[in-house]
């Protein structure tokens, strides 16, 4: 596969020995514009590579807040075309931070794999993570996107045994996933010691940067995790703040809220080997 | 994608658990390696003699099977075509066909060292038989339900609290059966260790909607035995009702190969499928991926999954199981579609000629009996799977003909 945006953010910050801070939010969550907001400043905030949630009815591995963010984004009929709409937008002022779609597959499926990739390359997606696609059922998502040039990012689990590996590997590209907990998003809290080995074991099957998420929460886990892996992907304690501000009836600070809780976390990724070494 | 008749309806599904273009194993990563670790445990006891031997004899002298094959000579005479024969799944222990399962699946787990239960259930009828099962075995069990059914099935949930269950209310969505099934799922992928999930019906991710066939079909070689030394022959015709499917599939399966056998299945038509309050996921939906499974579900224009709606909670789910949406693609099962007002005519007229209340779910199977009575002839055999029984259902039934009890 080409050099795409993925691979050149991943090289980058190899070379300046840091890991990505990998930023999750609900596209739609809690609006249709609401959320763009939130998208187009989260690179100044310090996200390296954007995960967009795609809100899907039954999202069965997310804990209540990824729920409540897809059920306010449902609530505003989001669809998806408006998601890859957020996307082509935003790619008119940034093109150099990766978006990756993360969601379930039946919408996708709905749409058709061919022509859901088609646009999602189109309006600038960089890799798609569907959680409910394991590698067994992949194949045909596989094909369509590698026709686009769209990573298929795959995730890997702690119940993820050396004999499924390979499987788990094949036919990725972009980075691997690794979630750190047997859960859902955003319930159980990581543990940065147990995740050391998984991480070296997925980099050394696939070949790629490694990322973790599903527990981290707050800026001494991101340190201590970026200090093991390739990327730390944050996601409900984002959301959580959109929802913090709604039940503050504070509507119009919910921008500045994620982008201050992502600037914390983002820094404390910049600076964890910094501190280290 | 399989278009034409198979030749071996019992080759499926497939070694990647598909049933033509349905079925498959649509689950996150971190159950993937549980699911294949059930699909080789199932195999093991499923080739074990010991384990059919305990089974049988837990079904025989538990459960209390064989049910009866009941001639409905007076709903025969009343219709005027065929004879119409009951399969008496609602005399089971529990009232339903939904024990045939439990028994199965719990003798599994405790086979593969599970100590701990998970079930979802939306009228409560699997959930009861799950807490049953479990409370004869003394392991812990937890029931998802959503907080709506909670709220409409309180009898239930006093039933399951009885048996020791513990009843988690589920407020997400909906608050109904697709959510508690979601709500199971995330148990089970947040306890992977020690936790085995009971489905209710012939769905989810493989190897479920095989497994749960196979204990119920228990019901269809009953039926084969029965009408044989009844009748001296094989019926015209079977006919079961369809939410998930699993007390259909487990009485047309026996009976796949039999091409003079005519198979009938019937969904939850609700209000009627021109409004979108129905639940009829084969004749109103299209395929699609939800709970582990790809099959034809209730979908909005842009994917995502619809509620579905039936005077019956039994039936109250927007999918099926994946073998149905084959036998519907192949034809060897034709699916009709009841309202929730001629499945309601059916319960009285049911009770009132045959002394027998049947679940609301049954009823609607009994409402399309004379659609397929004079599709066979007047020399023709029915037989029905009356799955369960009504007295569930009787203050769904007064408040819907404007009585209070």
């Amino acid at each position: 596969m080409t050099a795409n945006r993925l691979t050149t953010r991943f090289a980058a910050l190899a070379a300046e020995d840091r890991a990505a801070f990998v930023a999750y939010i609900m596209a739609g969550d809690p609006g249709i514009e609401a959320s763009f907001d939130i998208l187009a400043k989260l690179p100044a905030a310090g996200a390296d590579i954007i995960e967009l949630g795609m809100p899907f009815s039954d999202p069965m591995a997310e804990g209540p807040t990824i729920q409540r963010a897809a059920q306010r984004s449902l609530a505003a009929k989001t669809k998806m075309a408006d998601v890859l709409a957020m996307v082509a937008r935003f790619r008119q002022q940034d093109d150099a931070t990766p978006i990756v779609l993360m969601g379930y597959l039946n919408p996708v499926l709905f749409h058709g794999y061919e022509a859901f990739a088609a646009a999602a390359a189109k309006a600038g997606v960089d890799g798609m993570i569907i959680v409910d696609c394991p590698p067994e059922e992949a194949d045909p998502l596989a094909d369509a996107l590698d026709a686009v040039g769209v990573s298929l990012i795959r995730l890997a689990a702690p119940t993820t045994d050396d004999a499924r590996l390979p499987a788990v590997v094949r036919r990725t590209s972009g980075f691997v996933y690794y979630v750190s907990v047997a859960g859902v998003t955003g319930v159980k809290e990581a543990v940065a010691a147990s995740v050391a080995q998984p991480v070296q074991r997925l980099r050394a099957a696939s070949g790629l940067p490694v990322a973790v998420g599903f527990g981290i929460r707050t800026p001494e886990r991101a340190a201590e995790v970026a200090r093991l892996a390739d990327g730390v992907v944050v996601g409900s304690a984002l959301v959580d703040e959109i929802e913090g501000a709604l039940n503050d009836g504070a509507n119009e600070n919910v921008t500045e809220r994620v982008l201050s809780k992502a600037s914390e976390l983002a820094k404390a990724v910049r600076l964890a080997r910094v501190r280290d070494a | 994608m399989t278009t034409g008749k198979p030749n071996d309806w019992s080759a499926f599904p497939d070694a990647q658990g598909r049933f033509g273009d349905y079925g498959g194993r649509y689950v996150p990563e971190t159950l993937m390696p549980l699911v294949l670790e059930l699909e080789k445990a199932y195999a093991a006891a499923d080739a074990d003699p010991a384990f059919h031997g305990e089974l049988d004899g837990f079904l025989k002298h538990y459960v209390g099977r064989p049910n009866p094959l009941y001639f409905a000579e007076r709903l025969t005479a009343h219709i005027g075509g065929a004879k119409i024969y009951f399969k008496r799944e609602e005399l089971n222990h529990t009232g339903a066909h939904k024990i045939n399962n439990c028994m199965g699946q719990i003798l599994l787990a405790m086979r593969m060292g599970k100590t701990r239960i998970i079930a979802e259930t939306g009228a409560g009828q699997h959930g009861v038989a799950s807490a049953t099962v479990c409370a004869r075995f003394g392991l812990p069990c937890v029931v998802y339900m959503g907080a709506v059914d909670v709220e409409r099935q309180k009898p239930n949930v006093f039933r399951m609290n009885l048996l020791g269950a513990e009843v988690r209310p589920v407020t997400s969505g909906a608050g109904t059966l697709k959510d508690a099934m979601n709500e199971a799922m995330r148990d089970w992928v947040t306890n992977v260790e020690d936790t085995y999930y009971m489905i209710g019906t012939a769905a989810g991710p493989h190897p479920y909607p095989a497994m749960v066939r196979d204990f119920q079909s228990v019901i269809g070689k009953e039926i084969r035995a029965q009408i044989l030394e009844a009748e001296g022959r094989l019926p015209d015709a079977l006919v079961a009702c369809v939410g998930g499917g699993s007390n259909a599939i487990g009485t047309f399966h026996p009976f796949l190969a039999d091409e003079g056998v005519k198979i009938f299945g019937v969904e939850a038509s609700g209000h009627g499928l021109e409004t979108d309050k129905h639940a009829a996921s084969l004749t109103g939906g299209k395929p699609g991926v939800l709970h582990g499974n790809k099959t034809y579900l209730l979908q909005d224009d842009d994917g995502q999954i619809l509620d579905a709606h039936s005077i019956s909670a039994g039936l109250d789910y927007p999918g099926i199981g994946p073998e149905h949406s084959w036998l519907h693609d192949v034809g060897r099962a034709k699916y009709l579609t009841c309202t929730d007002d001629e499945a309601l005519a059916a319960f009285q007229l049911c009770a009132e000629l045959e002394g027998i209340i049947p679940a609301l779910e049954s009823a609607h199977a009994i409402a399309k009996l004379p659609e397929v009575a004079k599709e066979v002839g007047k020399d023709g055999i029915v037989v029905m799977t009356l799955s369960g029984r009504g007295d569930k259902d009787v203050n769904t039934v007064a408040t819907a003909l404007g009585m209070t009890i």
